[in-house]
């Protein structure tokens, strides 16, 4: 269990190369960093710059080439695919720039998705299912199916969905990528409360300043190291 | 998540979300259960009705009827001979495992009564006869073995010709019909018997005691044949051999020569029919379970496709915690689902399709249980076969790759 000195997250010397035919291309060339928990934090940079492959590791969607990862104080450097699993089901959630819901499918079911495969009794699930919703205004949308909700809409139900297991981190890819200034705006504000009003860690990735600039924290990656890390001042509201 | 219920839900919600598709996917399934339950219920029941016709005949029977002859060569058929007496019937029912013994002297003959005629077989029998065939009287009283030594004219009616002979439905005992002009008094009738299993009418035939049809019908002194009854069906085959060789004495047949005659058991021949009725059955079935397998095929093409199609949607249950192993048993539950429900539709499409065939085309049938069982059963296991490979396809997908394909 995690305490409160560790940190959510802590690398050390992280590296990942890929083979790519006879070649190998570094993605990330030896971090060391840590997330606290209660952060808030933007990760930035150009494509290539290994910010998406630092989500991956840290979401625990891939194993690093070499270097160390300390999530919630446990070493998850070398776990198989399966024990990854089980922390993603347990201590994760992601949100993605293409929401990623099941079509055909209600908002409420795609809300109760993680719970499924945590093993949570199905009575449990939907009051969870509809607590969260209620939290990011999407409860009203439970028995509507995606394809019945705007863009900003199926945004709030994807983080609905990656907040039902009550993670210790959630990563956010890219997650206004596809919504217009306005509704982009919505979506940070609601990430901002969670993180604000109940504490939980956040991990941002993308190549936006002004998405950026909601976050405590930006981290800038260039060429597969950190070239920034700062903390910013709290905007004006 | 391991628990089955749970795995069986997210399976079913899949399959419910692609409500088409997987009503097509089952449709191949269906088909051929289908096939399998129809082809099967015809097949069988033109098995169980052939035995059943044949055992009707007398299941202990044995049938000596006499030999070829040969003249100038040319070789005649059998009972061309006529050597068969009534005297060699009774030498034969002196034998140990021998019940009754009946000849029979067969003649096709126009039928007057009144102002009705028909066209039937008169068969020369011994009282015996109605032991041998365990055919019950309907009205009346069979002729008795007086009646055979006076050669009497008396008849025993079959319903048909009573029907036919009689139409305006007055009672045929007391009656006189005309045989080759020979009248005859009808003294009984014979309970319905029905098609043989060749076809014809059973129930279209005049008896008559035997030495009357020799004397007043053929002229001759010989019978058409002799039907031998055992006492026990475990004592056919040595009535058999006992039969063949006290004729083989009483013709004077000489070690080495052709008998002149042929003893056959109605069991061989029920067996024979019965065992080809089932090489047609397994034949018809094999055939069907061809198209089983094609469904099966059906549904891994279809599963192939679904994986591909649901590459994102694999990426992202295991984003949020599904495991491989989760994930191969949803896919191969969903295959199986779709398999065994085709399975089931397919048995009720079946039942339907037997019923349809038995009542259009009055074929006889008869749907066996085991085979109900067997096509629900190889149908899943068709589901769990051909669900495997892409099932572990999608098991084996990068959770990073899955959720980035497009």
């Amino acid at each position: 269990m995690a305490t409160t000195a560790e940190p959510v997250v802590r690398v050390e010397g992280l590296r990942k190369v890929y083979a790519l035919g006879e070649s190998q291309v570094v993605a990330l060339a030896g971090i060391d960093l840590e997330i606290r928990a209660g952060e808030f934090v933007a990760v930035m940079g150009p494509s290539g710059s290994g910010k998406s492959t630092f989500m991956q590791i840290s979401g625990l969607l891939d194993n690093p080439t070499a270097g160390n990862y300390y999530f919630e104080g446990t070493d998850v450097s070398h776990l198989d695919a399966d024990a990854r699993a089980d922390i993603r089901s347990r201590r994760l959630g992601f949100v993605f720039q293409s929401y990623n819901l099941l079509p055909r499918t209600s908002a409420l079911e795609n809300v109760e998705l993680p719970m499924v495969y945590a093993g949570v009794p199905a009575v449990q699930r939907a009051q969870i299912a509809h607590e969260m919703m209620e939290i990011v205004g999407v409860d009203h949308l439970a028995q509507h199916h995606p394809n019945q909700m705007s863009g900003g809409q199926q945004q709030r139900v994807a983080i609905a969905r990656s907040l039902v297991n009550n993670p210790g981190l959630i990563l956010a890819d890219e997650p206004t990528g596809a919504l217009d200034t306005k509704t982009s705006e919505d979506v940070m504000r609601i990430f901002k409360e969670l993180n604000e009003r109940s504490g939980i860690t956040i991990m941002l990735v993308t190549h936006e300043p002004d998405i950026a600039a909601h976050a405590k924290r930006i981290v800038t990656f260039r060429d597969g190291r950190v070239v920034s890390d700062a903390l910013r001042e709290e905007r004006a509201a | 998540m391991s628990d089955f219920k749970g795995i069986l839900r997210l399976a079913l919600q899949a399959l419910v979300r692609n409500k088409v598709r997987s009503m097509l996917t089952m449709l191949g399934i269906v088909i051929g259960v289908a096939a399998v339950i129809v082809t099967v219920a015809i097949g069988s029941g033109a098995r169980v009705s052939v035995q059943q016709s044949i055992n009707s005949l007398g299941s202990n029977l044995i049938v000596v009827q006499p030999g070829s002859v040969t003249s100038s060569g040319a070789r005649g058929g059998f009972g061309t001979a006529s050597t068969l007496t009534p005297a060699d019937g009774m030498a034969i029912a002196q034998l140990p495992g021998v019940s009754a013994v009946s000849p029979a002297v067969t003649v096709r003959a126009q039928v007057v009564a009144g102002g009705n005629n028909w066209q039937t077989t008169v068969t020369g029998v011994a009282p015996t006869y109605t032991i041998i065939r365990s055919w019950p009287m309907a009205s009346g009283t069979f002729f008795t073995e007086n009646d055979v030594n006076d050669a009497a004219k008396v008849a025993v009616l079959g319903q048909t010709d009573v029907s036919e002979l009689f139409p305006g439905g007055q009672n045929p005992i007391g009656q006189t019909i005309l045989i080759k002009g020979v009248p005859f008094t009808v003294v009984g009738t014979l309970t319905p018997l029905g098609q043989s299993s060749l076809g014809t009418d059973q129930d279209d035939t005049v008896l008559i005691p035997y030495t009357s049809a020799m004397q007043r019908l053929t002229g001759q002194t010989t019978v058409s044949q002799l039907m031998v009854s055992a006492t026990t069906s475990d004592q056919i085959a040595a009535v058999q051999t006992e039969t063949t060789t006290l004729l083989e004495q009483r013709h004077a047949i000489a070690a080495g020569q052709p008998d002149d005659f042929q003893v056959r058991n109605l069991q061989s021949i029920a067996s024979a029919a019965s065992s080809t009725g089932a090489v047609m059955e397994f034949l018809l079935a094999g055939v069907a379970a061809v198209s089983l397998i094609v469904g099966g095929i059906g549904i891994m093409n279809i599963m192939m496709v679904s994986v591909t199609e649901r590459t994102r949607e694999i990426g992202l249950r295991m984003s949020v915690g599904a495991r491989g192993a989760t994930i191969l048993r949803q896919f191969l539950t969903e295959s199986t689902v779709l398999a065994a429900a085709g399975g089931v539709v397919g048995v009720v499409c079946g039942f339907i399709g037997t019923f349809v065939v038995a009542a259009l085309a009055k074929w006889p049938t008869q749907i066996p249980i085991e085979w109900v069982v067997f096509s629900v059963a190889f149908s899943a296991l068709v589901g769990i076969f051909f669900g495997y490979y892409p099932a572990k396809k999608a098991a084996g997908l990068n959770p990073i790759e899955a959720l980035r394909f497009e």
